[in-house]
């Protein structure tokens, strides 16, 4: 399977050499904050998250949202996914891979990380959140190098695939659950502790993953000679339309509650990212861009001949990607720690080594998906010529 | 044949490797009873729940002193990097309304509003800190309720501090043994990347003395003691005179109490 991998156009390697070059530039940064450590990034005593932890969230998001084709797909029988529940789970290795990467470059002691294995925690949703990711990722390896193989050889799956398939949906739901119990179970943090955080995570997700699927299968469509055709890519669209409805629905429910009870420890926080708190303004255009996109994005969305115009889709997709990116990173992570709890207003900016370990993650996390949709494609290629 | 054996044994390989990381997982559940704690030697201060009480009337008095912080970092190798983005703190002063930002009224006597208090941990008997840690690297112990820190299992991962609804825990952002002014062999150093705080002077009440900002004020605005006891000091002052606690309304229990 991976010497498909490993002969390919000029355009091919160009892309993966580029990819290597961001790698080897974070790498730098890396080894210098391990060298340094942590403080080489914007975080303080009272902002602890920032960057990584943001990246952390919206990855698991991506990677949940392969039950987006793989549902409808086996469960419903929608045929017309068959050619995309393959992109959908290799869209999903690379993007848990990520979200354990961006786990460990936040770690002070990341050399350490045994630890949580060896001193299981069963009160720490930290503890339950990287069980969750790892059975994810095994799910999706099993899964994806079983069914491939299978159509490789031009044979039905194994029967015992079947469940394990089943397993993959509620799993997937579970990983994004699990990431929601991090933040909405403590006590001091009035922004975090909302019972719809999972469900927000959720319907978040299932409107951004399936975003990005959908740029990479019409990327995929104009470089490659596999085309899984338009109608699946247009199914996903309106996935993504209703996802981000009940997300922006979810968004409205939260400034209905914090505003109409006027409870200041839950309030402060929007009123910092919304609108600034005590003079400090950081994050407010920020996400008055998340806004505006997503009402963009929305429109575009939910006029049909918008949205199925091949054109505008992508606009489209963008405009929810980098909303939802927004909202659920630095939004979600700022405005949970200000104003601190000892209600001080201070300001989180990553540094630059900070963005350039997060770009490492970022290549690591491509160049993977790069790979995997090579034999992908490379694979249905051969498939369709011997048809 | 020679690649279809190798990829068989990637497989067993991987299989293994699940299996080996089952194992401690599965006797930490099995684990029914908690391992024995080492009895105290004879001088030890003991007590079934240790608590503070802080009277900040007479703290006032003292209008800007600051022994207690300066003794207690001085004896904890606590480093002073000089700027907030790294800094390190054990106990430190706030203003009144930031250390009880919800009892903030609006015709409050300036004096009480700007009235610096003194915060700590507070040692609470419902630590969220302590549930979220993914190593158990920090944990209430059963005979006193001090809430401790190992910070050689710590992981640095900082979710102690987004729990904690105090601001009471520090994270080594950098190598702290560079920024100790003078180093004091009776406690360690820490390392980079991970978390501490105040540990009510486990390492002292061991060796028979009181925590060091107590001893150190002098005020007497401290006290130090155990709330089981209805003779001890901090029950008496309990008793006699109104206090609060930093956010009661969080259910977590603390145990440092302020007269105001």
């Amino acid at each position: 399977m991976l010497d498909k991998a490993l002969s390919g156009s000029s355009r091919y390697w160009t892309w993966v050499i580029a990819l290597m070059a961001i790698i080897g530039i974070g790498f730098v940064f890396w080894v210098q904050q391990m060298i340094e450590g942590l403080t080489i990034t914007g975080l303080s005593r009272d902002v602890t998250w920032g960057l990584y932890i943001a990246q952390l969230t919206f990855f698991v998001g991506v990677a949940a949202s392969a039950v987006m084709v793989v549902l409808p797909y086996y469960l419903h029988d929608y045929k017309e996914f068959g050619k995309l529940t393959i992109l959908g789970e290799f869209l999903a290795i690379p993007a848990v891979i990520m979200c354990m990467a961006f786990v460990f470059v936040d770690m002070g002691q990341p050399i350490r990380i045994v630890n949580v294995f060896l001193h299981p925690s069963p009160t720490s949703p930290m503890f339950w959140d990287t069980v969750a990711l790892f059975g994810y990722l095994v799910l999706n390896v099993v899964i994806a190098y079983v069914t491939f193989g299978a159509e490789k050889k031009g044979i039905a799956p194994p029967k015992w695939i079947k469940p394990i398939i089943i397993l993959s949906i509620p799993w997937a739901v579970s990983i994004h659950t699990v990431t929601a119990f991090l933040y909405s179970g403590l006590p001091g943090r009035g922004f975090w502790l909302t019972a719809i955080m999972a469900p927000r995570f959720l319907a978040s997700a299932f409107a951004g993953g399936p975003a990005i699927l959908i740029l990479l299968v019409l990327l995929v469509r104009k470089l490659t000679k596999f085309d899984p055709g338009l109608k699946p890519i247009f199914k996903l669209a309106e996935i993504v339309t209703y996802a981000m409805l009940v997300n922006v629905f979810f968004v409205l429910m939260e400034i209905f509650t914090v505003f109409y009870s006027q409870i200041p420890g839950h309030m402060d926080h929007f009123t910092f990212l919304y609108v600034g708190l005590d003079g400090n303004t950081t994050l407010v255009p920020w996400m008055w861009t998340s806004t505006i996109l997503a009402a963009v994005a929305l429109f575009l969305l939910l006029v049909p001949k918008l949205r199925r115009n091949e054109k505008v889709l992508p606009v489209a997709c963008g405009s929810v990607i980098v909303s939802i990116w927004i909202d659920k990173g630095l939004g979600l992570m700022t405005g949970g720690f200000v104003p601190t709890p000892t209600h001080h207003v201070v300001s989180y900016v990553p540094t630059l080594p900070e963005i350039m370990i997060t770009l490492m993650v970022y290549g690591v996390g491509a160049l993977i998906l790069t790979v995997l949709y090579k034999i992908a494609i490379t694979e249905r290629e051969i498939i369709e010529q011997v048809k | 044949m020679a690649k279809s054996t190798r990829r068989g044994f990637l497989k067993l390989a991987g299989v293994a490797a699940v299996g080996m990381g089952a194992k401690p997982v599965y006797d930490a559940f099995a684990r029914r009873s908690a391992p024995e704690q080492p009895t105290p030697p004879a001088e030890a201060l003991t007590a079934k729940r240790w608590a503070m009480v802080v009277d900040t009337r007479k703290c006032l008095r003292e209008h800007g002193c600051t022994d207690c912080i300066t003794t207690c970092h001085l004896v904890h190798n606590v480093p002073d990097f000089g700027n907030p983005k790294d800094e390190v703190k054990w106990v430190w002063k706030e203003q009144f309304e930031h250390g009880f930002p919800e009892q903030h009224n609006e015709f409050m006597s300036d004096d009480l509003r700007h009235k610096d208090v003194l915060l700590l941990c507070n040692h609470c008997d419902n630590p969220p800190c302590v549930r979220v840690c993914p190593t158990q690297a920090t944990w209430k112990r059963e005979a006193d309720g001090i809430v401790m820190m190992d910070m050689h299992r710590c992981i640095g991962c900082r979710y102690c501090m987004a729990a904690c609804p105090y601001g009471s825990r520090s994270f080594n952002w950098r190598d702290p043994r560079t920024h100790i002014a003078k180093i004091d062999e009776g406690f360690p150093t820490r390392t980079r990347g991970v978390v501490e705080k105040c540990n009510f002077c486990a390492e002292r009440l061991v060796r028979g003395e009181i925590p060091a900002c107590v001893e150190a004020c002098k005020a007497k605005a401290l006290a130090f003691g155990d709330l089981e006891d209805p003779e001890s000091e901090v029950r008496d002052l309990l008793s006699r005179h109104f206090n609060i606690r930093r956010k009661p309304g969080l259910g977590t229990q603390p145990e440092v109490y302020y007269i105001v």
